[in-house]
């Protein structure tokens, strides 16, 4: 992989949840009760055994602590930092209902994680040689929770990036303030060092690699594509320059300098507008909206996040449905007109940002014998099995999207099903 | 507002709360700032032949974040020449005339006895307390725990004691023994007015691992030391009880071990002690910890309707009995309070690996307040001692139609037992 250039628009974001020290993770460890069948598992998509990794922190083994988290997660390290565990682990700890406030597990999370990293302790490695391949397309977490979890079982491994870039939206996609982009390929780094992973970055499938070749170099293949590109709006003036997907702005900003307009508007309600209208404040955007069809409470965003973006200053606009964006000078965008229930109303910007969802994957699979497509999204079964013998699939692409901790379990119990399938269970 | 005048062994002061013996008490300029907190009393320092101490002195035991709950210490007595201490006690004594100042004395013959006892009195002394507990260096030269493990010695120096003194005598009582009986009836034998306890207990605190050094570590080295803190208050509290309730002891107790608070102190009382003692919680957070003990105490005799300490010192020593003496067919059993249990299931876990299986999981997987299956509680309180919820698991008693009847009762009188619990 090509380093990331240092002129990065994402590098003026400071971590919104700060790093704990030693003694202040050890004083939020030792509040843990240690509950046990402790709720916080349960609400885990990979079932870290959390009481377990918090009471080693308390105790000072720190490497212990590390190594349940990663048994569990081998993306650890990011879901710490990009995890939304307000809605998770976090909310449902039992201090909650004691009305005290909850313990900080992805802060305690992230401690152990990152000292594992700076320390280089490795607590996997590969299995004896099966002599059996799998191929993954995609190398986002759902791929690479794959491959290392097949690589510790001894399988061959190939991942079929089309990107130069490895990682998926961790490395593209998740908002500054939780996570850049350095450090989601230092994590691609850490999970590859397993080692015998092959990565052909800059492939297409199925144009540079047809699926029958998949099929005949590999004894299982594994779907991780994720979601594809922004969904548009064909409304008058969606030519004009700056009008953009915000997922597209999002990873120019992440891998790249960015140019900040001085007023924006985001288009939609849900995660990812919430997170751009952050990242535009962040950037410098002095004048950020929000415009979405439905009013405060259908917003499909989560809410401590969207607390977090009005306090950082930025705008809503409730019942707003877009009709036109407006031309300004040399072909470039000037506003957006929307349809309110009082009426018509023009928001001038020099940035529109699409966030209404993403393309679906799934339709690129369709020609393959077997596999079922359900509006886009793969169908699946226990394990991340398609329709079609020796396929499977996991995260966005088959799940229709979600966290980047659901891609890592569904590419773990993948991996799973496919060693079970392939050694008939040993 | 409770009168907190306290009288112990005809020493009086006005409050129950001394410091003890120890680092808090080793200048008259220290314990003049500790009256001036509020402590009604100090016992000075241990005065002897001044001795030498080493670096370091103290450790301690962390625990869940608080550090301390444990401590032990290797310092030996005074470091300071008699006749600062004795000026210092005079000086005390002359500011403070209202509050108590007790030297605790450590001698070897009969005539350092006569003389050091000559000169406390001299400098205004209001009691004596003859240290016969220090488990660590002074027992190696014969002094300390070895007497206080010596009934015979102990009561000899003890007489020598009363003879020389003009002033009450306690004698500070080792824990470091099998039963602590025969030494507060020796000192009793001896004539003492009263005994102070515990000193402190014989320990090893830690061991550094990364040096392979005990600690606390004195170079390349450590020694036992004398283990105090929270965590020996149940022990001190057995051994005030023990001779509380010893038929033909009688004599005030000084309570001495763990006390922190208001709430430790007056358990102490009501097991017996006249007074109480406090080293290592103001050890580790100041002189200032007086004012909630006398608030507190004060507060709480208030609710009880208690006007002065006599009202309550010692009301719940007929209460400790023997096992034999117990209600077999006194029977508990765990109740879940639903509306307030936060489900972290402590209960059921402790219940299964560390007690009698019978806390299950709701037949509602939906549910996580745990089930107690009454048929097979024994009521032994684990399920209680681990949830984090205030009065969300009580221990009621059920009514099963036997009387009550002891393990006493049982054997020599045939009496009726229940039938067991879970003991299949």
């Amino acid at each position: 992989m090509e380093p990331l250039p240092e002129d990065r628009a994402e590098a003026v974001f400071e971590d919104y949840k700060l790093p704990y020290g030693d003694a202040q993770a050890v004083v939020e460890a030792t509040r843990c009760l240690y509950c046990f069948d402790a709720p916080c598992i349960k609400a885990c998509p990979t079932g870290i055994d959390i009481p377990e990794f918090i009471r080693k922190i308390a105790t000072g083994n720190v490497e212990g602590s590390a190594r349940t988290i990663f048994s569990s997660n081998i993306l650890g390290m990011s879901c710490a930092r990009v995890c939304p565990v307000e809605v998770l682990c976090v909310g449902d700890c039992v201090y909650n209902h004691l009305e005290v406030p909850p313990i900080q597990i992805g802060r305690l999370q992230r401690y152990a994680t990152d000292k594992a990293y700076a320390a280089g302790w490795r607590f996997f490695e590969a299995g004896p040689d099966t002599g059996r391949s799998v191929g993954l397309i995609g190398a986002g977490p759902a791929s690479l929770a794959a491959a290392h979890e097949l690589r510790r079982m001894g399988h061959r491994v190939v991942i079929y990036e089309r990107r130069d870039v490895l990682g998926g939206l961790n490395s593209t996609g998740v908002a500054p303030y939780k996570m850049k982009s350095d450090r989601a390929l230092d994590e691609v780094a850490w999970v590859l060092g397993i080692g015998g992973v092959e990565v052909r970055t800059g492939v297409r499938v199925p144009e540079d690699v047809s699926y029958d070749a998949l099929e005949r170099a590999h004894d299982a293949v594994f779907i991780g594509v994720g979601l594809g590109a922004d969904r548009l709006l064909a409304l008058p003036g969606a030519d004009l320059a700056g009008v953009r997907g915000a997922v597209a702005w999002i990873e120019e900003m992440k891998l790249g300098p960015t140019v900040a307009p001085r007023r924006a508007v985001v288009i939609g309600g849900g995660n990812t507008a919430v997170d751009a209208v952050r990242e535009l404040v962040g950037v410098g955007v002095a004048e950020v909206t929000l415009a979405y069809r439905g009013d405060e409470s259908r917003m499909s965003g989560y809410a401590h996040e969207w607390d977090a973006a009005k306090k950082s200053g930025v705008r809503a606009l409730w019942s707003a449905t877009p009709t036109a964006f407006l031309p300004g000078p040399g072909g470039a965008v000037a506003g957006v007109r929307f349809t309110r229930p009082d009426g018509v109303v023009d928001v001038p910007a020099d940035l529109v940002l699409l966030a209404i969802g993403q393309e679906k994957l799934g339709d690129r699979f369709a020609a393959l014998d077997g596999i079922t497509i359900d509006g886009g999204t793969i169908v699946v079964s226990t394990g991340g099995a398609t329709g079609r013998p020796r396929w499977y699939a996991g995260g966005d692409c088959a799940n229709g999207g979600k966290e980047v901790v659901n891609a890592v379990a569904e590419g773990r119990d993948a991996a799973r099903a496919i060693h079970l399938a392939l050694t008939g269970g040993s | 507002m409770p009168d907190l005048t306290s009288n112990c062994a005809a020493i009086v002061s006005p409050n129950p709360f001394w410091l003890a013996s120890a680092p808090p008490t080793n200048s008259g300029a220290q314990i003049m700032r500790a009256f001036d907190a509020g402590w009604g009393g100090a016992v000075w320092k241990t005065l002897g032949q001044p001795i030498q101490n080493v670096s370091s002195r103290f450790g301690a035991i962390r625990w869940k974040g608080a550090s301390g709950v444990g401590f032990n210490n290797i310092e030996l007595i005074t470091d300071r020449p008699l006749e600062t201490n004795f000026r210092e006690i005079a000086e005390v004594k002359k500011r403070f005339p209202k509050n108590a100042v007790i030297v605790s004395l450590m001698v070897e013959t009969r005539e350092e006895w006569k003389e050091i006892i000559a000169r406390s009195i001299d400098a205004g002394a209001d009691g004596l307390e003859l240290n016969f507990g220090c488990p660590h260096g002074m027992c190696e030269r014969g002094m300390g725990s070895a007497v206080g493990q010596e009934p015979k010695v102990n009561e000899r120096i003890t007489s020598w004691a009363r003879e020389f003194s003009t002033i009450p005598v306690l004698v500070k009582l080792t824990p470091n023994v099998g039963d602590i009986r025969p030494h507060g009836l020796a000192a009793k034998r001896g004539g003492a007015h009263g005994v102070s306890l515990i000193n402190t207990i014989k320990s090893i605190i830690g061991v550094d691992l990364d040096r392979m050094v005990p600690m606390p570590r004195v170079g390349g080295a450590s020694t036992n030391g004398g283990y105090c803190g929270a965590a020996v208050r149940p022990i001190a509290l057995h051994m005030v009880a023990a001779l509380a309730r010893e038929p033909g002891f009688g004599i005030p107790i000084s309570g001495i071990g763990g006390i922190t608070n208001w709430r430790d102190a007056v358990e102490f009382m009501v097991l017996g002690a006249a007074n109480v003692q406090v080293c290592t919680e103001v050890m580790l957070r100041g002189y200032r910890i007086v004012e909630d003990m006398i608030e507190g105490t004060s507060s709480w005799m208030r609710e009880r309707g208690f006007q002065r300490l006599d009202d309550f010192i010692g009301s719940a020593v007929p209460a400790y009995t023997e096992w034999g003496d117990l209600d077999l067919n006194y029977e508990t059993v765990a109740k879940i309070d639903a509306s307030t249990c936060i489900g972290c299931q402590l209960c059921m876990v402790a219940c299964h690996d560390g007690a009698h299986q019978c806390i299950h999981p709701s037949p509602d997987p939906a549910v996580r307040v745990p089930v107690v299956d009454e048929a097979e509680c024994v009521g032994c309180n684990l399920c209680q001692i681990v949830c984090p919820v205030p009065g969300c698991i009580d221990l009621v008693p059920v009514e099963n139609g036997f009387s009550p009847a002891t393990w006493n009762d049982h054997v020599h009188g045939g009496a009726a037992l229940r039938p067991k619990k879970g003991a299949h």
